[in-house]
């Protein structure tokens, strides 16, 4: 694992994405803690101008922009984290056992993956999300993670598959391991700058899916997101009357976020996917 | 050709078992609000003041669409029978509208928008990442981080973006909708010349963004084979390096056709949205009125054609690839013989 966080470190890309996301996070962090307005509070009229004292101005509710987008963030960034883990787990449990068992095991597993590969998780987001009574942050995640772990599963089953007839699994399977202390110990190790990379476009893909819903009017009830706050810019006509300071910051952020994470998994996978490097 | 036929009928059996399963999915999940979802509705409905008779009506209706006080199994064929006989509910916001109705416009607008910004985005996308994986340099440098970040902004924000600067700023385009109100929807050079007017940031949008996704994918396939052994062998044969990116493009794009095929149902969700945010007359518009009015058969018929759209291209995309790719026609074909 240190080993594997040094390789990473070592490509730029990498380097630059993960500052870049650090920078965002930290924002997230610390100006709830250092800011003592609440971002639900009013502070003045609705669409005042960034000034001196309100940087960001005010949005349609009154309120503090500077502060809401930092909390909008943490909302966002909870979300994709957990959405991620979901998704990542999911998938390579399914995919591992699937490529491990092969048979009947990966017959059925195999089929799910492709099923839920193909019916589109937008549309098993909306079905889900609308017959819920209480929509919570982590409710939200957690969903958002079972609509999208098919793609993990399916690279892991492929990479598990290969990997299972080497010489050293054999011995495991030969000193009578178990199938799960197998998978654990002789293969997933070999495929872990997947998983992390895997892992890492899985929260990003997840912000993007909590944002989608929200702006659908699904979002979590009763938070701040980055996909509210352009739900809320939208419906009360912030773009159409320039009130730019309500809506081009959660964009901006959504897309910085996004693109770092892009950014690392992109330079992870030249680092480790020495095809991909150019001659 | 009868192996080929075969190979067909194979996939077409899955792509209907999948889309039972996905009809299943949209016919319970509703199902699991709580509390009686009929009262519900109905009181909803009821809410601007109806009379009682007309209530009682809405009441019956319902409980006739639903069939509530029947097995789920029941419901559920009887579900499947009225989407054999095109009858896709009555429905709520808009009463007594059926949904086939409310949807028939609208899927003809989201058709015209997403069908060609989604292809001449992926054609775009992919000639880009091509000649980024060639030309390299600082031509790359620029494509590469370019397409990233245009990729990692959802359609619609983008949209937002381009309705505020484009439109609101510079006025150069109409803020809102799939044409002027001021004009019936006829056949009419007005007509058309305003849809056109109205078209162009909706598609940039998607098409910008699609461009991005793409131009990465394709970039590194394309590193992929010219990394690869039968391009330095193209090199010391000393053939001419229009041909071998001939070789090369054919190769790289194989894998974009399939995954675009298969990121449609990822991709989809943006790009309706996108609709949201000009308030353009298609079906991400209804769905989104239809969610803020818990209109449920609406959201059901919107959830539906989306579903089926999206099964109907991975199933073409299926079809078109064992024709243009001779491996994947021989493999998939052995498979289906054994």
């Amino acid at each position: 694992m240190k080993e594997l966080l040094r390789r990473m470190w070592s490509a730029p890309k990498v380097r630059a994405g993960g500052i870049l996301f650090v920078c965002v996070v930290v924002y997230g962090l610390l100006v709830p803690v250092l800011s003592s307005v609440s971002p639900v509070k009013q502070v003045g009229d609705p669409f005042e101008r960034p000034s001196a004292s309100r940087w960001l101005g005010t949005d349609n509710f009154a309120r503090d922009v500077f502060v809401e987008l930092a909390y909008g963030t943490r909302t966002s960034l909870k979300v994709g984290l957990l959405a991620g883990l979901v998704a990542t787990l999911i998938g390579t449990t399914v995919g591992a056992l699937a490529g491990y068992k092969g048979g009947l095991v990966d017959g059925v597993l195999n089929s799910l993956t492709n099923l839920f590969l193909v019916i589109p998780p937008f549309v098993v987001l909306i079905l889900l999300s609308m017959s819920l009574r209480t929509r919570s942050v982590s409710l939200l995640a957690v969903i958002i993670g079972i609509t999208s772990w098919s793609w993990v599963s399916r690279s892991v089953r492929a990479q598990v598959y290969s990997l299972k007839t080497r010489r050293h699994v054999d011995i495991a399977r030969i000193s009578g391991f178990g199938t799960l202390s197998i998978i654990a110990r002789e293969i997933l190790p070999y495929i872990l700058s997947y998983l992390v990379m895997a892992f890492v476009l899985q929260v990003a893909s997840g912000i993007l899916n909590e944002a989608t819903l929200s702006m659908l009017g699904l979002g979590p009830l009763g938070s701040i997101s980055l996909g509210t706050m352009m739900s809320w810019a939208l419906m009360s006509e912030a773009v159409r009357t320039g009130a730019w300071w309500a809506f081009i910051p959660p964009v901006v952020l959504i897309a910085l976020i996004t693109f770092s994470l892009k950014y690392v998994n992109s330079g992870m996978d030249e680092v480790f996917n020495p095809r991909l490097r150019r001659g | 050709m009868k192996r080929f036929a075969r190979y067909i009928g194979k996939r077409l059996g899955w792509y209907l078992l999948t889309f039972l399963f996905a009809l299943f999915l949209n016919f319970y999940l509703p199902r699991l609000i709580p509390g009686d979802p009929i009262s519900q509705m109905v009181s909803q409905i009821a809410a601007g003041g109806i009379e009682s008779d007309t209530m009682k009506k809405l009441f019956e209706t319902y409980v006739h669409e639903f069939g509530l006080d029947k097995p789920l199994i029941v419901q559920f064929i009887s579900y499947v029978g009225m989407l054999f006989r095109g009858d896709l509910g009555t429905s709520f916001s808009q009463y007594p509208s059926p949904v086939t109705k409310v949807l028939g416009q609208a899927i003809l607008w989201s058709l015209a928008l997403q069908l060609p910004a989604l292809l001449v985005g992926w054609l775009a996308g992919n000639v880009l990442g091509a000649i980024a994986a060639y030309r390299k340099g600082v031509f790359d440098h620029t494509v590469f981080p370019v397409s990233l970040f245009l990729n990692s902004i959802p359609h619609y924000a983008l949209g937002i973006l381009l309705l505020y600067f484009l439109a609101v700023v510079l006025d150069w385009f109409p803020v809102a909708g799939g044409y002027d109100q001021a004009l019936s929807v006829t056949f009419s050079w007005a007509f058309a010349g305003s849809a056109l007017y109205h078209y162009v940031l909706p598609f940039m949008s998607i098409v910008l963004v699609t461009v991005g996704g793409q131009a990465i994918g394709m970039r590194e396939m394309s590193i992929y084979e010219l990394n690869s052994d039968y391009v330095l062998y193209c090199r010391s044969l000393g053939i001419g390096s229009s041909r071998i990116v001939g070789y090369v493009f054919k190769n790289a794009v194989l894998p974009q056709i399939t995954g675009f095929a298969t990121s449609l149902g990822m991709v989809i969700g943006g790009s309706l949205v996108t609709e949201v945010v000009f308030s353009y007359p298609g079906i991400g518009t209804e769905l989104f009125n239809a969610i803020r009015q818990s209109d449920y058969p609406l959201i059901q018929g919107c959830t539906l054609l989306i579903t089926l759209g999206v099964l109907g291209a991975n199933f073409l995309m299926d079809l078109s690839y064992g024709l243009i790719d001779p491996r994947i026609r021989a493999a998939e074909m052995e498979e289906a013989a054994a």
